[in-house]
């Protein structure tokens, strides 16, 4: 049974299995997700939230996909009709292959690529292009405007992402994400957000700060409030959106809630343990391997809800950022401390933990 | 079998969009062509075995300095049909820096098909199962390369400090936000409360 899953046949067969169980998991978990978004925020304003369609209003993401699909697609005239199409596309897609490399659990993963973090990396810096198309296929101002400002907002922010990760990198000396989630194994103290292991405890100055750091780079990377300019409805009416209509919308849509819910996922994975519970598993040593694996997974998937309900927390009672205010706080603070902390990692690891 | 059709399949679209990214008629689509053939070649990378090349690739060309061109590209306003004019003028020279680029291409192919450019060079540093292909450019960089490589971040550094000197003008008319000062006012400095009598109101000796 083993031999026929290496041969490429099997490797292809299980490869496309894995795909459609992620995708179709991740478009499943994502309707139940902005659900859950816009109850937060419904609570937080003191509101009831969607509640009629099912139970709690738990089918209101399927209500509103019908009726994003049947409705009419609007080209608007002198717009660039190929790439006002390729678009939304370009963001649905890209938000759906970089997960290609997130490990779930031990081994569940559909590519184990050793520059794993350097692959998503790669994949979300694309993701700008998705927007910066779509503000200039319009053929409009507002959201032209809107790409612009997203385009430079998320080229600044990468940077201090990228920063930051380099942290990760040089505490876990690979780039490979389940190496990377396996380096924090055994208690909560052994996770990179506090330091990474009782023996390099000065680091958790250093590597605390980062994870919140990240976490709001995360933010501005994928277009929440308090960082939404690209689509600050008082300014610009809804950014590079304003000209989309019925399923391209909903690809612009899923395609944003997709990288946000990965941004949780990448926050679990190099400052949180990743699946790890934060406690060792050594109990668990003769129970069935599948067992531990599903209960890690859920581990993992309830890490990615926790960090999801921050985003929409944060979504709810912090003022949009003002446009320079912005600028300032990604080039002028995000980046000189990130780049401090990036000499403070390597110092630690070249003249304490030496080689 | 497989990466044969692949290489076949990914230079082909390098070269086509290459090729377009000359002839589009729209600068804005010649931008996007040029992202299509950096990521292409970006493939290619891949199937040499050089991953970590073809990931910088993309992080570094197709998701900052394209995304700049493409911000220059949309914002000048670019009259094509005057762009087009001087097509048929400068063909011959083009058409003799191509060919001598062409020319030299083929001539290092062919010395590298034989192996004998290669014989005095450092042995490249090929990843194996145990070294990884960061880890492989990390070693050779860091040790053999080390001042060229110091040398190339400086230069690099001179770049940027040099670009922002020529463009920072403070201007002393623009009011900019002072965010410490912001933060640091406190209240008796900031508002002071004054008794107002009832039905007489607000003079404007009080006021001042």
């Amino acid at each position: 049974m083993t031999e026929m899953w290496s041969t490429p046949g099997g490797w292809t067969l299980l490869t496309s299995v894995g795909i459609l169980i992620v995708t179709v998991g991740i478009l499943l978990s994502l309707a139940f997700l902005l659900l859950l978004d816009r109850k937060i925020w419904a609570s937080v304003q003191m509101r009831k939230g969607p509640n009629v369609v099912g139970p709690f209003g738990l089918l209101q993401s399927f209500a509103d996909f019908f009726k994003f699909v049947l409705k009419e697609i609007v080209v608007p005239a002198g717009a660039d009709k190929v790439v006002f199409i390729l678009a939304p596309l370009i963001t649905f897609v890209l938000a759906f292959i970089v997960w290609a490399a997130i490990p779930f659990a031990p081994g569940w993963v559909i590519s184990d690529l050793n520059v794993g973090i350097l692959y998503i990396f790669a994949i979300s810096s694309l993701g700008v292009y998705g927007i910066i198309m779509g503000g200039w296929a319009s053929n409009s101002k507002y959201p032209f405007l809107g790409s612009l400002r997203s385009a430079a907002q998320m080229v600044s922010y990468e940077v201090s992402i990228g920063l930051i990760i380099i942290n990760v990198i040089l505490l876990a000396g690979t780039m490979n994400l389940s190496a990377i989630v396996t380096a924090q194994e055994g208690w909560f103290w052994n996770w990179f957000g506090f330091g990474g292991g009782l023996d390099s405890w000065p680091l958790l100055i250093v590597m605390f700060p980062m994870s919140i750091m990240f976490f709001v780079s995360a933010l501005a990377e994928t277009n929440r409030p308090p960082f939404d300019l690209p689509e600050a409805e008082s300014e610009l009416v809804a950014g590079y959106q304003v000209e989309y209509s019925s399923t391209p919308y909903l690809l612009f849509m899923i395609g944003e809630y997709a990288n946000i819910v990965f941004m949780c996922a990448m926050i679990s994975l190099l400052f949180f343990g990743g699946w790890n519970p934060g406690f060792p598993i050594d109990f668990a040593a003769e129970w069935p391997p599948f067992l531990v694996n599903f209960l890690l997974f859920l581990v993992f998937a309830a890490k990615i809800v926790f960090w999801f309900f921050m985003i929409s927390i944060v979504k709810a009672f912090v003022p949009r950022y003002r446009y320079d205010q912005l600028m300032r706080l990604g080039w002028k603070i995000f980046l000189p401390t990130s780049l401090v902390a990036v000499v403070i990692v390597a110092a630690w690891r070249v003249f304490v933990v030496g080689g | 079998m497989l990466q044969g059709i692949a290489f076949y399949l990914m230079s082909a679209v390098a070269v086509l969009s290459g090729l377009l990214v000359v002839t589009a008629r729209n600068p804005v689509h010649s931008v996007l062509w040029l992202i299509l053939a950096f990521f292409s070649s970006a493939g290619l990378f891949v199937l040499l075995g050089a991953e970590f090349l073809a990931m910088l690739l993309v992080v570094v060309y197709v998701g900052a300095v394209a995304v700049l061109f493409l911000f220059v590209v949309m914002m000048l306003d670019v009259d094509f049909v005057r762009l087009r004019e001087g097509f048929a003028a400068y063909l011959p020279l083009a058409a003799i820096v191509a060919g001598v680029l062409l020319a030299e291409m083929v001539m290092i192919s062919i010395v590298v098909a034989q192996g004998g450019a290669a014989a005095d060079a450092v042995a490249p540093a090929l990843a194996t199962a145990d070294t990884t292909n960061v880890e492989a450019i990390g070693r050779v960089l860091y040790t053999d390369y080390v001042y060229v490589f110091q040398a190339a971040g400086i230069v690099l550094l001179i770049a940027m400090i040099g670009a922002i000197v020529l463009t920072l003008r403070r201007k002393e008319s623009v009011r900019r936000q002072d965010p410490g000062a912001q933060t640091n006012r406190d209240r008796r400095t900031s508002v002071e409360i004054k008794g107002v009598t009832t039905g007489v109101g607000v003079t404007g000796e009080e006021l001042r």
